[in-house]
């Protein structure tokens, strides 16, 4: 708009002054940054057999955009301008230099990190200041809720563990208690596998076989590719498929030997968000989305984005402080009462810094059910019967 | 006819007589409702109709409605009725008595609740997914004015004097105050999370705002549009996050006001002067919408997740029937 008004020697002139005018934060400018990877594999346009996309991941910057979007009535009444700033890394060493440089030039105290895990993990060793916080909002293997754990990393996307235990609450809750596993062979598979196990454990549920699947045309491996051979031990009530690469599930359900339901990476999903939810604002929040990037839903990792940079700013409106200190102090105590427009008010756990948060059970067009279900009630927050407890986490975040 | 009225007994005819007599005194003996048409009207959000039930609870009618309707108001002759559509864009007018669709007003971006200004011309409607507050004149369906807001808008409450209009945004966490002169709004004032609806006090000094996912009540003070008190819901039986007060209604004296308490499916009773909670009334599931009838005898409750709306009596605060409307009802009106 202002272009339109601004003569050629006129946007020459500011071109030449932003040029050589080093970029100075304002007082009153708080920044987000969001860190991707060049060329990060995850988001690799899929040219698929036939010209199918399955699995199709996107950047979720567009969780982040929206969020500050949605401040601009609340930065108006705080007198604070809430900035996105987007960068791209070549390697770890890389995208720490990128940190630290905005860190002191920008006094940037907030960035959300969209790597792969061991990126991530490098930066969040390395990087050990105090008022810095790191949002994890795509990786959700269970080690870095424990072992891996760092004071400054928060997660915003649930835990692998998060996700077992609420499909082990549905089974327990319909007395499907006989699972049979299939699992894939990504590092994925396997760890949101054995998440289950652990969560089976928990709930007390029977594992009636657990098979490696082989994907594959050939005659001589048919035991691991055949779905109804591979199916075919007749005593479960339900199959748990890991399978994230999913060209193989998407033929397990009405393939399998028995007539029985089929949960995990197909069937019943559990994820933090899903396009069909449709209580707690979540229709308002959905529409939002699409409004501001058509062609795809919100996706779980948007929504990670999202709820971290709202977190942010609800906080500072609260306190009335950029502080980080003292952000970090707020959003680990139920005062903090985040809106995840999943019901329940949130908070990080003090214990790990991850978000405790309802988790959605769906299928590919509707939510069935969100856990925690009834009847699953812990002692202080039910939204803590799901994922790793105060007692169970091996997570030191003092040391 | 005269042979007949000639053939019944005098026994028939005193048997007529002390029906139609008792007729007559039972009507003389039911409240009485003033020019209405004692009849209920309840939105259902997701089927889209409107229910319409009459004082003995039997559902008479079921309207057909534009889609996703939500927020009601009656016209200030209470001849009309305005329903709010979402999914249409568009503030469908309703005449009461035939309860026919009499004319719409188009381009009303996702219409949530909204309130009618005193001047009976003025709607002030919160646009939820436009986050706005728009000002469309009845009359003439012109677009008046757009006031920007938080992200999702939702309880609009105009003073009596029509020169202030509250508006809460949920997302923001804001009650925006517009100053209907001047045309801009004059306060942002910072909520507890999620602020839903309001209710003035009949002095019009404090203005009690829902805020759903702290599971309170904030009172602002129209003088100072400061939050000056707090009402914190505990009902037994429920955690803390399940308590999402959501819609309020207060009676014509000032002394007591009806909260929906939302997921933990109960109405609190407050008195409003001391703040104590008088009472929690287990109600359907999820009540939002709230009514009174014009005695304030009975109290309507819209419980959206399960489909009904459940009776209060307030003499007793005690439920006495719930009777099934449409897929999520939200908004209820009373013409009594």
């Amino acid at each position: 708009m202002i272009n339109k008004y601004l003569t050629k020697t006129k946007k020459l002139y500011i071109f030449i002054i932003t040029l050589f005018c080093p970029i100075v934060a304002d007082a009153n400018d708080f920044h987000f940054v969001f860190m991707t990877l060049n060329n990060d594999p995850n988001y690799t346009v899929q040219k698929r057999y036939t010209g199918l996309k399955l699995n199709q991941s996107y950047s979720p910057i567009f969780g982040a955009k929206m969020a500050i979007k949605e401040s601009r009535i609340l930065s108006r009444s705080l007198g604070v301008n809430f900035k996105l700033i987007e960068k791209s890394a070549t390697s770890s060493d890389h995208a720490i230099k990128i940190i630290n440089n905005l860190h002191s030039r920008l006094s940037a105290k907030v960035f959300l990190l969209d790597l792969p895990p061991h990126f991530l993990q490098n930066i969040v060793k390395i990087i050990q200041k105090k008022d810095i916080i790191f949002f994890n909002i795509r990786n959700k293997y269970n080690q870095s809720r424990n072992k891996n754990c760092n004071k400054n990393l928060y997660h915003t996307i649930p835990s692998y563990r998060m996700l077992t235990d609420a499909l082990a609450q549905f089974l327990s809750k319909n007395k499907w208690k006989k699972v049979f596993i299939l699992r894939g062979p990504l590092s994925r598979d396997n760890a949101y596998a054995n998440s289950f196990l652990a969560s089976a454990k928990r709930l007390n549920l029977e594992i009636t076989g657990d098979k490696s699947f082989t994907l594959s045309n050939d005659p001589r491996q048919r035991q691991n590719s055949n779905i109804k051979l591979l199916t075919s031990n007749n005593n479960y009530d339900v199959i748990f498929v890991a399978d994230y690469n999913g060209e193989f599930s998407r033929y397990i359900p009405y393939n399998t030997f028995l007539a029985r339901p089929i949960i995990g990476t197909e069937g019943l999903k559990a994820s933090s968000w899903h396009w069909t939810w449709e209580r707690h604002g979540a229709p308002q929040l959905n529409q939002r989305f699409r409004r501001l990037i058509k062609n795809r839903p919100m996706s779980e990792e948007d929504w990670a984005a999202w709820v971290g940079v709202k977190s942010i700013i609800n906080t500072i409106a609260k306190i009335k402080s950029m502080n980080i200190d003292s952000i970090k102090k707020i959003i680990s105590t139920p005062s903090a009462a985040i809106d995840t427009y999943k019901g329940n008010p949130s908070s990080f756990r003090l214990w790990n810094n991850q978000l405790r948060q309802p988790i959605l059970l769906h299928t590919f067009n509707a939510v069935i059910d969100r856990a925690p279900l009834n009847g699953f009630i812990h002692i202080k927050n039910n939204l803590d019967t799901l994922g790793y407890d105060e007692g169970e986490t091996q997570c030191e975040l003092d040391g | 006819m005269k042979l007949i009225f000639l053939s019944i007994s005098n026994f028939r005819k005193a048997i007529l007589s002390l029906v139609i007599g008792g007729f007559f005194v039972i009507t003389m003996t039911l409240p009485t409702h003033g020019k209405g048409t004692n009849l209920i009207f309840v939105s259902n959000e997701k089927s889209s109709q409107i229910t319409v039930l009459n004082m003995k609870h039997k559902v008479i009618k079921t309207i057909k409605t534009c889609r996703r309707p939500r927020g009601m108001h009656f016209s200030g002759n209470k001849t009309q009725f305005y329903v709010g559509c979402a999914d249409d864009s568009q503030i469908s007018i309703y005449n009461v008595k035939s309860q026919r669709l009499v004319d719409r007003i188009r381009g009303v971006e996702e219409p949530e609740t909204f309130d009618l200004h005193p001047n009976n011309r003025h709607l002030y409607i919160s646009n939820e997914e436009d986050a706005s507050l728009t000002v469309f004149d009845i009359k003439t369906k012109e677009l008046l004015h757009t006031f920007e807001t938080g992200e999702e808008p939702e309880g609009v409450q105009i003073t009596s004097n029509g020169k202030l209009v509250f508006v809460a945004s949920e997302a923001a966490n804001l009650v925006h105050v517009i100053d209907t002169d001047a045309k801009k709004v004059i306060a942002d004032i910072p909520t507890d999370t999620r602020p839903r609806r309001f209710a003035l006090t009949p002095d019009e000094k404090e203005l009690w705002v829902s805020a759903e996912l702290a599971g309170m009540i904030n009172i602002i003070s129209v003088l100072q549009l400061k939050i000056i008190e707090d009402i914190v819901f505990r009902p037994t039986g429920f955690r803390p996050e399940q308590i999402t007060p959501v819609d309020i209604i207060m009676t014509k004296d000032g002394l007591r006001a009806y909260i929906a308490l939302g997921r933990a499916n109960n109405i609190a009773v407050v008195d409003v002067k001391t703040r104590e909670i008088v009472d929690y009334i287990l109600v359907g599931k999820r009540p939002w919408g709230l009514a009174l009838t014009k005695d304030e005898t009975r109290l309507y409750v819209a419980n959206g997740l399960s489909d009904d709306i459940t009776v209060i009596d307030t003499k007793s605060l005690k439920a006495l029937t719930s009777i099934p409307v449409g897929r999520v009802p939200y908004g209820i009106l009373i013409d009594d």
